[in-house]
């Protein structure tokens, strides 16, 4: 197992690094002059050089990728060119508020979507399995912005019952900051429930339908403690898949919704990254979420390896 | 003519024993697709105590349905729709959940076909028997003593260690044997088993059965074996019940059924089957004309009817009654009397056909010297194999998991790459090792047909693409000269012309392997490797596919590499045998000479393992101990850990023995001469039953 | 948000040393890249022929109810122009941000364009990109994810960690990276979100294949002389087609969603052209002071076609699987 373990940690080392050269070269073939789009139309040329040179713009392609690469390294992401700071506390707030966002959204669907998905398969093809299974199948491919709208509109404009920003402000209680936020993780959960709650359902089904369970009930145990004892475990192992590769797509509705919601996030601030061109911040903020999605990934693998017996001791003796 | 016996509508039973079991008129239904489809009709047997009944069948026989109807475990699509069941008295149609329960806990236990997947992946074998004793009201400490007690019981040597195992950290043996110590854990009234064996190797099985057949007794239970190898069901049965498409059409005891046979389906299924040394050089074996009918297919009548050679008018409209052969037999057929001389479908003679046979005068045809593949630089599948394959013969090669036949077969077509220094000749010219490497001309004479022709037809290509492919390819044949070549392909499988447009999943499995047979010999090879070509098939169609190969041989004067877990199949096939083991060659020679001996100790216990419808052989010799790993081979002669004759001067854990040719043609790799193992033999003496 | 529906499963590689005892699957990890049960469709759908597939097909309530909302779209796409009530540039100064009436059923927006008719019309131009870009993600991740699933080794691992890293990123922001580079268009969407999805299709092409080219039918195409092409292309590729068509109605439905959301940021199709996406981002302001219609409606249009898609998609995957 432990070559295992450092084959996955390669191979996610030699994902990082395509990673950054993607973000590096997108960011170079934007057309355009990064000084230009900081200092604005009606700079001056000379100035516009100055910065040029300032920015370590005109050194070779290669010089220029190694100094980000270093950079990143110990931990300097690069200058903003909006901002004319350091790009790394803007990305570290950023990513906090959206750990926040993200991890409450996740604590909310987790455990709906498996007991959502685990009674779809108990009573697979009735009335309960398709309701389960359609409506979260709708549900999912609502876009975060039209069922947020639609909630905005519902519970903060004619209801009135949340606050419609996610931001609370700088000092409010731990319980404010927490309303504030239901409403955003809302259309997160919806857009996870569907993919999660299916996973679930296949993995129950499989287990169901599996030898291993006739054994156990025809052992005499009773059904449910066969469920419990039997097909939960081995079905919920997928799952765990599932939750890890989930962190791309959440990522993807946190621009969404933290864009709706005026919420200081990682995703908003790529997103005015991209709006203002600055793009060191931009390349800072996506090399940080593809991290992430990675690590997620690595962590969803270990927990499947150290879970799975299979996997965890190899082969018949 | 005599007068046709009365007919009895009850089994046979001895009087006066209440059943163990009692299944009365059972049918079975299936909902598939809307429709009801009736799986099993008119059931009716029983089972006396201590007693143990044989149910055989082929597959759409409905005879797992029959095991999962007396435990209420049907499909959800699957309801028991007619007829009663009784076991020990109690009626577990009609009983209540809790009571249900307790049936299945106390007295009622089954063992599968995989055992592997009857476990739980993720729970140790330990905790999943003392489960059972838990529901016994056992309290934990108890129940993993009890369960370790069990697994002593089923000779598992070190229980401990196994019960903190995993299931997929045992081997097949060790794990059927850990189902079997759940079942009996409780001594259940009956026992029920659904090809417990069928996954298993040829030595494990027989300890597997000897096993069940020695706990029967301990235990006193009544046993209900299914499987559809007849063999295995003579050897642990005492009565047997003959299905055939949900119906029971023979019963009887064991012994009685097989060696004199009252029911056309059943003389024609044991005629199928190799007996008593039948070898292709003296006569072809018989088969049964027509296909199985659709699961739940309506019918009037005898449902063998339209595959009959007895078959009259009154077959066709008249369900037969069951007709008491004697006082314990029974027969559903109104000429039960004439069917012991059923006529037969298939000529016995060997058809005249032009092409010669063997012919060794120029030399082998393929040779293979120091074959070696390893495999992630640890498992050793083939280690140092030299054989040679003469023109026109069939190779047979023979041996358990881990033996290396199916690399063998995969490095000779060039899908698998061997290690360095090995190499493969044919007609005096190395083979590039990478069959995409060969020359067309090299590939037309090497092919193959696979054992599943589910995977081996590609399933959207038409039956006349999936040919006329290595037609185009390999023979360069196009337009007319290609249709005529396909016909004559077409007419040589006997396979018709409205077949060329259908897919394989419109054509049964027969159908397929003579489409695959087809496509092989197709661009005039003059190698076929035949892997298993038949154990995907049932009885009753292995036999005309044998015959079509033997045929085959003669017209297209091909030389077969067959390779088989059916010693039967392989004596009936083969002109030569080799035995392998762990990778390496134990033995070769002829197949008669092999089969009949001398031969090496492990081909010696191998073939004392296959159980055969001809009878037990008097002192089996059983192994002990599991096949070893092939990433971890034994030291010197890797078979002396488990080998019954292994030297006491300790030269079989040291050195490993060489090939040597103590008679011409008959090579054996051990430390013991050809003369002296004559001798052992002979005189049947097995030492101590040797081994680790 | 580009999500996929099936699970992901790694098929695991099994030695062709005969294994002694079973080996059920139940081994998975995520690493690798994941495959799809779309690989249980292409088993599963071994014995169909085509015409059994329609006629199922058309059996499902889903279907139809899918079907149905994206076929009166397209029908929107094609001739909204001639019934909608208002022409969808007008702007009528005098009416904006007037709520549902009878003179206009959606009401209309800040610059007084008639709600209902921006709506009907709006469907065009991601009718159009969408399946172009779809189109062309399904064809580059058809090749790729079979020249994967059958070289595999080097390739498939270098490969691998190409789409590896691409899939790190959600659509939306690799979508940016290059909008913004290349400045918003049709074509840009087109090529942008076909080259996004290269990858996700890959991965599952690749899956498909791989489970395939386990089946003897390819070593026997081996031993006929037959070349990586051939193979991939006449042998393994009809019989990945089902796998490729659920990904491809899945794609779709997501494109449309990716499509929409991008018009929400900005970075999608441009005003004054009418579309749902772009109406939104410009009107949702005007939630605050309680214009709800002009972000409704154009919300509801997006969800409906979406879950259409995705309804048809799932009809054909639930009649390829069973």
């Amino acid at each position: 197992m432990a070559t295992f373990l450092l084959r996955r940690l390669g191979l996610m080392i030699l994902t990082l690094w395509i990673l950054s050269l993607i973000v590096f070269f997108a960011g170079q073939i934007l057309p355009g002059d990064p000084a230009r789009a900081t200092l604005g139309p009606f700079a001056a040329p000379s100035a516009v050089k100055a910065l040029d040179a300032q920015l370590g713009v005109n050194r070779p392609l290669l010089t220029r990728y190694l100094s980000w690469i270093g950079g990143l390294l110990h931990g300097n992401l690069g200058t903003s060119y909006e901002y004319r700071s350091a790009v790394e506390p803007f990305v570290r707030a950023a990513l906090i508020n959206s750990i926040k966002l993200a991890l409450l959204a996740f604590v909310i669907v987790v455990p709906l979507a498996i007991i959502g998905g685990v009674i779809a398969a108990l009573y697979a093809g009735r009335a309960a399995d398709r309701v389960i299974s359609v409506a979260g199948l709708a549900l999912s491919t609502v876009p975060e912005f039209v069922s947020g709208v639609v909630l905005i509109v519902i519970f903060g404009v004619e209801l009135k019952v949340l606050p419609v920003t996610a931001s609370a402000g700088a000092n409010a209680s731990d319980f404010q900051q927490f309303r504030h936020l239901i409403l955003p993780a809302i259309p997160l959960v919806l857009v996870l429930f569907g993919y999660i709650a299916r996973m679930a359902r296949a993995g129950t089904i499989e287990a169901l339908n599996s030898d291993y369970t006739r054994t156990a009930i025809l052992k005499g145990l009773p059904r449910w403690t066969a469920i419990r004892r039997h097909v939960l475990r081995n079905s919920l192992l997928p799952t765990i898949t599932v939750i890890a590769t989930q962190t791309g797509y959440l990522i993807g509705g946190l621009v969404v919704v933290e864009t709706l919601f005026n919420y200081q996030g990682l995703g908003n601030l790529i997103f005015q990254a991209a709006v203002h061109k600055d793009f060191a911040m931009l390349e800072a903020g996506v090399l940080i979420i593809g991290a992430v999605y990675v690590l997620a990934t690595l962590i969803a693998d270990l927990l499947l390896t150290w879970l799975n017996p299979r996997l965890r001791l190899g082969g018949a003796e | 003519m005599t007068a046709d016996s009365a007919p009895s509508s009850l089994s046979s039973d001895p009087a006066g024993s209440a059943p163990a079991l009692s299944v009365t008129n059972l049918d079975v239904t299936y909902k598939v697709r809307g429709q009801d489809r009736l799986a099993l009709r008119d059931v009716t047997f029983s089972i006396a105590r201590g007693e143990s009944y044989g149910l055989v069948g082929e597959s759409g026989s409905g005879k797992s349905t029959v095991a999962l109807a007396l435990v209420r475990y049907l499909p959800s699509n699957g309801r028991v729709s007619g007829g009663q069941v009784s076991i020990n008295g109690l009626d577990p149609l009609s009983m209540g959940r809790g009571a249900l329960r307790d049936l299945r806990a106390r007295t009622v236990s089954m063992v599968y076909q995989e055992p592997g997947r009857a476990l739980n992946p993720s729970i140790r074998v330990g905790r999943q028997i003392a489960e059972v004793f838990s529901i016994a009201g056992q309290s934990k400490g108890e129940a993993t003593a009890s369960a370790e007690e069990m697994l002593r019981k089923v000779q598992i040597s070190d229980p401990a260690r196994v019960m903190r195992r995993y299931p997929h950290e045992l081997s097949g043996g060790m794990a059927q044997r850990a189902v079997i110590a759940m079942a009996l854990a409780r001594s259940p009234a009956l026992l029920i088993l659904d090809e417990p064996t069928t996954a298993l190797d040829a030595t494990v099985e027989a300890e597997v059965l000897d096993l069940v057949a020695a706990l029967r007794q301990e235990f006193d239970t009544t046993v209900l074996f299914i499987s559809h190898n007849l063999a295995v069901i003579a050897k642990m049965c005492d009565r047997v019940g003959v299905l055939y498409a949900g119906q029971l059409l023979e019963q009887g005891p064991a012994r009685a059924v097989f060696e004199n046979p009252r029911h056309p389906y059943t003389v024609g299924l044991l005629r199928c089957i190799p007996r008593r040394g039948q070898r292709k050089d003296s006569d072809r074996l018989d088969t049964i004309p027509g296909f199985l009918p659709t699961p739940g297919t309506a019918v009037s009548g005898c449902i063998f009817a339209p595959r009959c050679a007895l078959v009259q008018d009154r077959c066709r409209t008249t369900d037969p009654p069951f007709f008491l052969v004697d006082s314990v037999r029974t027969s559903r057929c109104f000429f039960h009397e004439q069917a012991p001389d059923l006529p037969r479908a298939t000529p016995a003679a060997i058809p005249e056909l032009a092409g010669h046979g063997a012919d060794g005068a120029d030399g082998p045809l393929v040779v293979m010297e120091g074959l070696s593949k390893t495999f992630g630089g640890s498992v050793h599948a083939l280690a140092g194999v030299d054989l040679a394959i003469e023109r026109g013969e069939t190779l047979g090669l023979v041996g358990e998991s881990g033996s290396g036949k199916t690399t063998l077969a995969r490095v000779l077509l060039g899908l698998t790459t061997p290690d360095a220094g090995s190499t493969v000749t044919m007609n005096g010219k190395p083979l590039s090792p990478d069959a995409r490497r060969r020359p067309k001309d090299v590939l037309r004479t090497l092919q193959i047909v696979f054992q599943n022709p589910d995977s081996a037809l590609n399933r959207r290509h038409s039956v006349r693409a999936l040919i006329s492919r290595p037609l185009a390819e390999l023979a360069g044949l196009s337009g007319p000269a290609l249709r005529t070549r396909l016909e004559e392909l077409i007419a040589s499988v006997r396979l018709e012309d409205r077949h060329l447009a259908l897919r394989p999943s419109q054509l049964s499995g027969g159908l397929k392997q003579r489409v695959a047979i087809a496509r092989a010999f197709g661009p005039g090879p003059e190698v076929v490797v035949c892997d298993e070509p038949t154990s995907a098939l049932d009885v009753s169609v292995q036999a005309a596919i044998l015959n079509l190969l033997a045929d085959l041989q003669q017209t297209e004067r091909a030389t077969y590499l067959f390779i088989s877990h059916d010693l039967g199949l392989v004596r009936y096939l083969s002109d030569r045998i080799v035995v392998l083991y762990l990778g390496r060659v134990m033995e070769v020679g002829p197949a008669e000479t092999v089969f009949a001996g001398p031969h090496h100790p492990y081909t010696e216990a191998l073939f004392s393992a296959v159980p055969s419808l001809d009878g037990e052989r008097p002192d089996r010799i059983k192994l002990t101990g599991e096949i070893p790993s092939a990433a971890n081979p034994p030291s010197g002669c890797v078979f002396h850990t488990r080998c019954p004759r292994k030297l006491a001067t300790g030269e079989c854990e040291s050195t490993e023995p060489p090939l040597h040719e103590d008679e011409p043609g008959h090579q054996i790799r051990c430390h013991i001469p050809l003369a002296e193992l004559r001798e052992l033999q002979r005189s049947q003496s097995v030492p101590s039953q040797g081994g680790s | 948000m580009s999500g996929l529906l099936q699970p992901p499963v790694e098929p695991s590689g099994a030695l062709p040393a005969e294994p002694a005892g079973s080996a059920g699957s139940l081994g998975m990890t995520t690493g690798y890249l994941g495959a799809t049960a779309a690989t249980a469709v292409a088993a599963a759908s071994r014995a169909k022929p085509t015409a059994t597939v329609w006629r199922l097909l058309l059996r499902r309530t889903a279907f139809w109810v899918g079907a149905g909302i994206v076929l009166f779209w397209i029908v929107c796409a094609i001739f909204g122009h001639a019934f909608a009530p208002y022409s969808p540039l007008t702007q009528q100064l005098l009416f904006t941000n007037a709520a549902p009436s009878s003179a206009h059923w959606f009401g209309t927006d800040g610059l007084g364009r008639d709600v209902l008719s921006r709506v009907i019309t709006g469907s065009r131009d991601i009718l159009i990109i969408t399946p172009l870009a779809t189109i062309l993600g399904t064809i580059l991740g058809t090749i790729l994810g079979l020249a994967m699933g059958y070289f595999g080794g080097v390739f498939d691992l270098i490969a691998g960690r190409i789409v590896e890293a691409f899939l790190a990123l959600p659509i939306v922001i690799i979508a940016f990276l290059f909008i913004v580079a290349l400045g918003p268009s049709t074509g840009t969407l087109i090529i942008v979100i076909g080259l996004v999805f290269t990858p996700l299709i890959a991965r599952t092409v690749r899956a498909a294949a791989q489970v395939e080219r386990q089946q003897d039918y390819v070593a026997a195409s081996r031993l006929f002389g037959e070349g990586p092409v051939r193979v991939m292309f006449s042998e393994i590729l009809p019989n990945v087609v089902p796998a490729i068509l659920v990904e491809f109605t899945v794609r779709l439905g997501y494109a449309i969603f990716a499509v929409a959301t991008l018009s929400f940021l900005g970075f999608g199709i441009t005003p004054p052209t009418p579309d749902w996406g772009a109406d939104i981002y410009a009107n949702y302001i005007g939630l605050l002071s309680g214009y709800w219609w002009q972000t409704l409606f154009p919300a509801l249009a997006i969800a409906s076609l979406v879950i259409a898609v995705i309804l048809i998609a799932d009809s054909i995957e639930q009649v390829l699987a069973s």
